[in-house]
């Protein structure tokens, strides 16, 4: 996959407003780990330096204290008073970040499945898998949902991650403040292809992204290309249709899979695997396992001609 | 009163292999003595050391460069979940329970444990589980759910090889050998102290070993139930954990939690106590704020029981319900803290000597603080949101159980070693180790916390290339990793050649203080001729100083 138009993935790369609270809270706690590190080091060392045993030592015993009242409540009472703060500002940044939900609807809904991610916008009716498209400048409530295992939702550079529970929806609010593509990978193990099961998240402009939802609104039509027609059988008498669904095809309605309405519009293939070329989506189908081992996509045996068919029509679904 | 002022009727042995009771494989297998188990213990824990060190690597290897193919996905779970739960289980208890059960006794001037078959059951029984668990493999596959095992994932509707059967049942097998043990160590400490020596007065190793008597005992049985649970959801089609019908996958979680909290204590109390017995000894002063350091593993013993749900923050439980632990865990750095300080201060104004042993606990006073302050920020629930289930808690949680627990432990193991078999350690071969453990373990997971802030998910087969870093940081942690076994296989080799070339110790090698120095080396069968009466949490130093001496805390 060509990441190089991805932003720099790293936590501190701030591209939501929630991420710039969490950012921030981090440099402060930081700031104050490294202070504690540094005073124990330097006493250690201090230490060391002091306290080593002379080479012409008498060896008689050093004197013995059993302890300093005084030394115990401060080094008590000093760390309750960080622990206090780091505390209060915890429950600021959690409010901020999070606040709650009551009856408003999400805008998105993200799905895990082994091994890919569905998105539904259930305002607009879309759905589609795996590459995201999020408005800039717009307060998102994000509900995510597992279809099967534990799951978890992270782009690095929205900051918070959410997990995917079965029967147990939960919900997160990402404000985009960036535009770009930004990346992550599913964050709780999920099975065989948890290390490849990515993430890409387009923050797009609001008229880009109206456009782009009014894109995916529409059915695709098929071309008149004998090719596509051809292609199009093909995919319907084989066993695709018992787990993919394609909107204007009357036999493709099964919700196993990714939806492949609008899958040329997408740039990659199962979760990021592979570049989105009708080259490459033949080969996918002939054999999936050899891409992505241990994914639910069997090899649907299909002539070279066949999988060539089923790639041009697929690849007419713009 | 001197030492050798104590009549005796025994010829001394000055070598653990030519003590006459111990001679015979048979002696061994069949063995109640405390003494033997401890060794049994403590030398299978470095045999799994040895195996998980490996599957580490194999680890390290497959993740040494990006889109790389050591191993199959299959294979690196199934590895990474062994990985866990070898050194969870395997090593990391059966460490605790050979000190605990190797020392206690001797600490407190008793003969033996109070139930010594009950502690031969919990070494066997260990040693069941473990390798009923290894024998997965054989056994068309081993575990791959990770070594908390969220279910869906561990239902057999995902998972259907009878690898996480065999998983689940041999965690239960030794869990019950542990709660046992746990029980065995309460009773003793409780019941078998010599005379005078009150509960204030027993070395803050046992007192250790008596908290983390109780965090066993009481959290054990939380995972032995849900491990019970799986194993019906699995066996017998119940639902305990499958929402689509009514069960729930956040239970599991609970459950486990509930376990695998206190067992992060579980594991490092033992740890703890070795520190506060190595340092004071080797800076030839008192434990500073001993009542205090003992205060606070009491607190810790209690908060560590209310705070498994940090484990959970990014379930979306609500505010207040993450808010309260957020607020435990918060408190729980306090009490840990203390002890950091304790240590320092009880350097303070010593002579120290820079032994072996003194070396690793030094570097534990630094690495443990790192993986504490990496913790509280794990505490600080926004932050948790960022990074948890990244490479940043794996450097965090190695910085714990390794940088933490298995230098001290390994600090421990110089420290007694001589107690045990009656020769020294090699220093030479112990400096080598020393240093070479502190650079490969600082390599391989400091720049963790790098990778997990980049962004890296932790148990992932691979990662794509071009990720700005990632490579070159999981090259260098793989390099790293490869002095880290080196040095864990020189420490092993160390206790094998000073087992036969070691310099002989005598009963007190260290001048220390505490009672098991007053027995021989290695200790006789019954442990003492006979057991003074203690006065202090010293008593070899009222021996040596006689009472009103140099030792001020005769009436602690």
């Amino acid at each position: 996959m060509d990441l190089k138009n991805a932003d720099f993935t790293t936590i501190f790369n701030v591209a939501s407003a929630q991420n710039k609270w969490l950012v921030d809270l981090h440099w402060f706690t930081l700031a104050i780990c490294t202070i504690i590190f540094f005073v124990v080091a330097g006493l250690l060392i201090a230490i060391i330096a002091k306290f080593k045993t002379p080479e012409n030592d008498d060896g008689s015993e050093p004197k013995q204290t059993r302890g300093n009242v005084r030394l115990e409540i401060i080094w008590t009472v000093i760390p309750l008073l960080i622990v206090t703060v780091l505390g209060v500002l915890t429950a600021i940044v959690m409010l901020i970040v999070n606040p709650a939900v009551g009856s408003k609807k999400p805008d998105l809904v993200v799905v895990g499945h082994q091994w890919w991610w569905e998105y539904q916008y259930p305002k607009y009716g879309v759905t589609t898998a795996n590459e995201l498209y999020l408005p800039l400048g717009k307060n998102s409530l994000i509900e995510v949902r597992s279809a099967d295992v534990v799951h978890s939702f992270w782009v690095v550079a929205f900051g918070q991650k959410m997990d995917a529970i079965p029967g147990h929806p939960t919900n997160m609010w990402i404000h985009p403040t960036k535009k770009g593509l930004f990346l992550g990978t599913c964050s709780e193990y999920c099975g065989a292809q948890h290390g490849l099961m990515r993430i890409m998240a387009n923050v797009v402009s609001q008229e880009e992204f109206d456009a782009w939802i009014k894109a995916q609104s529409v059915v695709p039509v098929p071309s008149n290309d004998p090719a596509v027609a051809r292609g199009k059988e093909a995919f319907n008498s084989a066993t695709c249709v018992q787990c993919h669904s394609i909107a204007g095809d009357a036999e493709a309605k099964a919700k196993i899979g990714p939806d492949l309405t609008h899958i040329a519009q997408r740039k990659t293939l199962g979760a990021g695997v592979l570049e989105n070329t009708e080259d490459n989506l033949a080969k996918w189908m002939q054999n999936p396992q050899q891409f992505k081992p241990g994914c639910n996509m069997p090899n649907m045996r299909l002539t070279d001609e066949q999988a060539h068919d089923i790639a041009i029509y697929l690849e007419s679904l713009k | 009163m001197t030492q050798g002022a104590l009549e005796r009727t025994h010829e001394p042995v000055n070598w653990l292999a030519a003590v006459p009771e111990y001679q015979g494989i048979l002696s061994w297998l069949t063995s109640v003595d405390h003494k033997q188990l401890g060794i049994l213990y403590i030398m299978s824990a470095f045999g799994f050391l040895v195996i998980g060190a490996f599957l580490g690597l194999t680890i390290r290897l497959q993740l040494m460069f990006p889109m790389a193919h050591v191993v199959s996905q299959d294979q690196y779970n199934q590895i990474f979940t062994m990985h866990g739960t070898t050194m969870i289980f395997f090593v990391g208890m059966p460490l605790l329970f050979g000190f605990a059960v190797y020392l206690t006794p001797l600490m407190i001037g008793a003969r033996d444990m109070a139930f010594p078959r009950l502690n031969a059951f919990g070494y066997w029984v260990y040693i069941f589980g473990a390798t009923m668990l290894f024998f997965s493999f054989l056994a068309g596959g081993g575990p791959a759910a990770g070594w908390f095992a969220y279910p869906p994932l561990s239902e057999k509707g995902y998972l259907f090889n009878s690898g996480q059967n065999y998983w689940a049942l041999s965690l239960f097998v030794t869990g019950i050998g542990s709660v046992a043990t746990g029980i065995n160590l309460i009773v003793t400490i409780l019941t078998m102290r010599a005379p005078g020596m009150t509960l204030k007065r027993v070395p803050l190793f046992v007192w250790m070993i008596l908290m983390d008597g109780f965090l066993v005992v009481f959290s054990l049985p939380a995972l032995n139930a849900a491990l019970v649970m799986i194993l019906f959801d699995r066996i017998l089609n119940t639902k305990f954990f499958d929402a689509t019908m009514g069960g729930s996958p956040l239970l599991w979680q609970h459950f486990f939690w509930f376990f695998g909290h206190p067992e992060v204590y579980i594991l490092i109390l033992p740890g703890w106590g070795a520190i506060s017995e190595v340092i004071p000894v080797f800076s030839r002063k008192l434990l500073f704020g001993a009542g205090i350091m003992a205060a606070s593993t009491v607190a810790i013993t209690f908060l560590s029981f209310g705070v498994w749900v940090h484990h959970m923050f990014t379930t979306g439980l609500g505010f207040a319900p993450l808010y309260i632990f957020a607020v435990t865990s918060l408190l729980i750095a306090v009490p840990t803290g203390i002890k950091i300080w304790s240590w320092l201060a009880t350097m303070w104004g010593g002579k120290l000597r820079f032994t072996v042993s003194m070396l690793h606990a030094m570097a534990f006073l630094i690495q443990f603080t790192i993986g504490g302050l990496s913790g509280v920020g794990f505490a600080v629930i926004p932050l948790d949101w960022q990074l948890t289930d990244s490479y940043f808690v794996v450097a965090h949680f190695h910085y714990v159980l390794v940088g933490g627990m298995l230098f001290s432990l390994i600090s421990g193991v110089y420290y007694w070693y001589p107690k045990a078999t009656g020769r020294l350690m090699s220093e030479t071969l112990g400096l080598w180790q020393f240093w070479l453990f502190v650079i490969g373990f600082n390599g391989t997971f400091f720049v963790m916390h790098i990778l997990g802030i980049l962004g890296m998910p932790r148990r992932v087969w691979t990662y794509p290339l071009g990720m700005p870093g990632w490579a070159e940081l999981n090259f260098f942690s793989s390099c790293c990793s490869f002095i880290l076994v080196g040095s864990i296989l020189l420490f092993i080799y160390n206790v094998i050649w000073s087992f036969y070339h070691g310099k002989i110790a005598g009963p007190n090698p260290w001048n220390a203080w505490t009672l098991e120095w007053l027995a021989d080396s290695p200790p006789i069968a019954e442990n003492f001729e006979r057991v003074p009466v203690v006065r202090s949490r010293r008593p070899l130093w009222d021996l040596q100083f006689g009472s009103g001496g140099d030792g001020e805390d005769n009436h602690a």
